[in-house]
């Protein structure tokens, strides 16, 4: 027989989103789950050994992995928090059950509510040979060097410029890796130009306005052919370029990974603004399935510090509607609400103001576009 | 290759262990994932693609892509990036569609 667990709310992934949702809804009484893939929580935060550029008040200046400590250690002293690692949420089902493999079992688990906090995958680029070994996300690299102390590789080449292509970059050069040029297909840097001119003090080159046209090797990657792309980044023949490298390390961008709000039939929207598919939700981040809410990179890709507001209030809300009433959860939502349309006001929150727009009101509920799978 | 000097880390290994690979013995540490630890070895080729046989490696080192699926102690499909390596795990190339155990 498959064990069925029973808890008031089930987190689905222990990053910074899941963590603060978790501990908001756990000290409002509510009885928790968090189920995390990875052996420890943390989420993307246990390899962000740079100072965070985020600006939550006594936060701002923290190393990510710190914050990760702070919040775990925080989530073991609360006695109303279970936490499953090795546990990979697997299927949302119609009886409102999620099935869970966990340490090599199969486990069910029926939660009043559930918030989805499973954060973002790494994109991937088109071009030759693109699946040769060798070629990698950015988030592996930092987990080989930063987490195991493992590198990947001697010569990278860093194709994308933008704040995690920079700092990954900077990150290599601090373990005595060879960056031997950052590739961007934008005739501009994408990220902040602090982290653009550390590496370039180091002579890192920076090339805009090239991609990638193929990776040379057999078993592994030997170099890159790299071109110089048109202004409607098309290639242009004639202009290839040979660089000797052991590894080519994309930092093209991130996608919310959003399978399981799929499979529960939240309804969906195409947003580019925000990485991809994201969940429609209300300004308490509840989709339109009644069950479930969404937080952090899920949601949409943003930035730590906004994972987790948006994870406290929907622990919040969730703690709430279960029956966890207190008397100040109105304006401590109020107070949460506030200081995340803060955080989101300056001039680089543009095209997540943008994007979010897309995804607010019930005016703007369309249908779930992969219903036809299910 | 390990780094053992880092200008901001620390790297606390835990203790020192063995597994099989191909039936070779493979040194390692407590609280590696066993792809961390093949790549230490130098060991980065992880499997062949169904189809074409082409060579495998880790891409996303977080569960997310299934490009380091290896066969250990005799179970099919193992996400080697995100299952820690333990003494005496025999781990091996996977071939094929790996076979459905009881
Ligand atoms: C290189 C880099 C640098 C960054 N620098 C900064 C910075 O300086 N400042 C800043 O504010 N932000 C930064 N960020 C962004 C920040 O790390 C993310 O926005 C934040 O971690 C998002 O939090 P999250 O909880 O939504 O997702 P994540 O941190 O990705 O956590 C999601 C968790 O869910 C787990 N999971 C996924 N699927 C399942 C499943 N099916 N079952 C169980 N568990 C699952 C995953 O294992 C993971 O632990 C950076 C990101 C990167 C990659
Ligand atoms: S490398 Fe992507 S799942 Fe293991």
């Amino acid at each position: 027989m498959i064990l069925l667990i029973n808890t008031d709310l089930l987190v689905i992934g222990g990053g910074p989103a899941g963590m603060t949702a978790a501990l908001k809804a756990a000290k409002k009484g509510a009885e928790v789950i968090i189920v995390e893939r990875y052996h420890e929580l943390g989420g993307q935060l246990i390899k962000q050994t740079h100072r965070f550029f985020g600006s939550k008040n006594e936060q701002a200046g923290t190393r990510g992995i710190d914050i990760a400590q702070g919040l775990t250690k925080e989530i073991q002293n609360m006695s109303e928090i279970k936490v499953l690692t090795e546990a990979t949420a697997q299927g949302y089902y119609e009886d409102k059950i999620v099935t869970v493999s966990y340490q090599n079992k199969f486990r069910k688990i029926r939660a009043k509510r559930i918030i989805i906090a499973t954060g973002a995958s790494e994109k991937m680029m088109l071009f030759l040979n693109n699946d040769l070994p060798g070629v990698y996300g950015a988030g592996a690299i930092q987990t080989l060097m930063n987490l195991y102390g493992i590198l990947p590789g001697k010569k990278v080449i860093m194709v994308g410029s933008g704040n995690i292509g920079l700092i990954v970059s900077y990150q290599l050069l601090q373990a005595g890796v060879e960056v031997k040029a950052v590739i961007e297909a934008d005739s501009e840097i994408g990220g902040y130009l602090v982290h653009a001119s550390k590496i370039r003090r180091i002579g890192v080159p920076i090339y805009t306005g090239y991609s990638v046209k193929s990776a040379i090797g057999e078993s592994f990657v030997k170099g890159a052919e790299i071109i110089k792309l048109d202004r409607n980044w098309q290639m242009i023949a004639g202009t290839e370029r040979f660089i000797k490298a052991d590894t080519i390390c994309l930092a093209v961008g991130l996608r919310p990974l959003v399978s399981l709000l799929i499979q529960a039939d939240c309804a969906m929207a195409y947003v580019p603004e925000l990485g991809g598919d994201v969940p429609i939700r209300d300004e308490n981040l509840k989709t339109t399935n009644d069950q479930i809410f969404v937080a952090g990179d899920a949601a949409g890709i943003e930035e730590a510090t906004a994972a987790m507001l948006e994870g406290e209030i929907a622990g919040l809300k969730a703690a709430t509607e279960i029956g966890y009433l207190s008397k100040d959860a109105i304006t401590e939502s109020r107070r949460l609400k506030k200081e995340l349309r803060k955080l989101r006001n300056g001039p680089i929150s543009r095209n997540i103001r943008k994007g979010l727009s897309k995804v607010r009101g019930d005016d703007n509920v369309k249908k779930n576009r992969y219903s036809h799978l299910r | 290759m390990r780094i053992n000097k880092h200008p901001i880390l620390d790297f606390n290994r835990g203790k020192k262990i063995t597994f099989q690979y191909k039936g070779q013995e493979i040194k390692a540490y407590q609280g590696e994932t066993i792809a961390a630890a093949l790549y230490a070895a130098g060991i980065k080729v992880l499997k062949k693609s169904n189809k074409y046989q082409r060579p495998r490696g880790l891409f996303c080192a977080i569960g997310n892509c299934a490009s380091c699926y290896m066969a250990v102690n005799g179970i099919p499909h193992v996400k080697t990036c995100i299952t820690k390596v333990k003494q005496d795990m025999v781990v091996e190339e996977e071939t094929g569609k790996g076979d459905i155990i009881d």
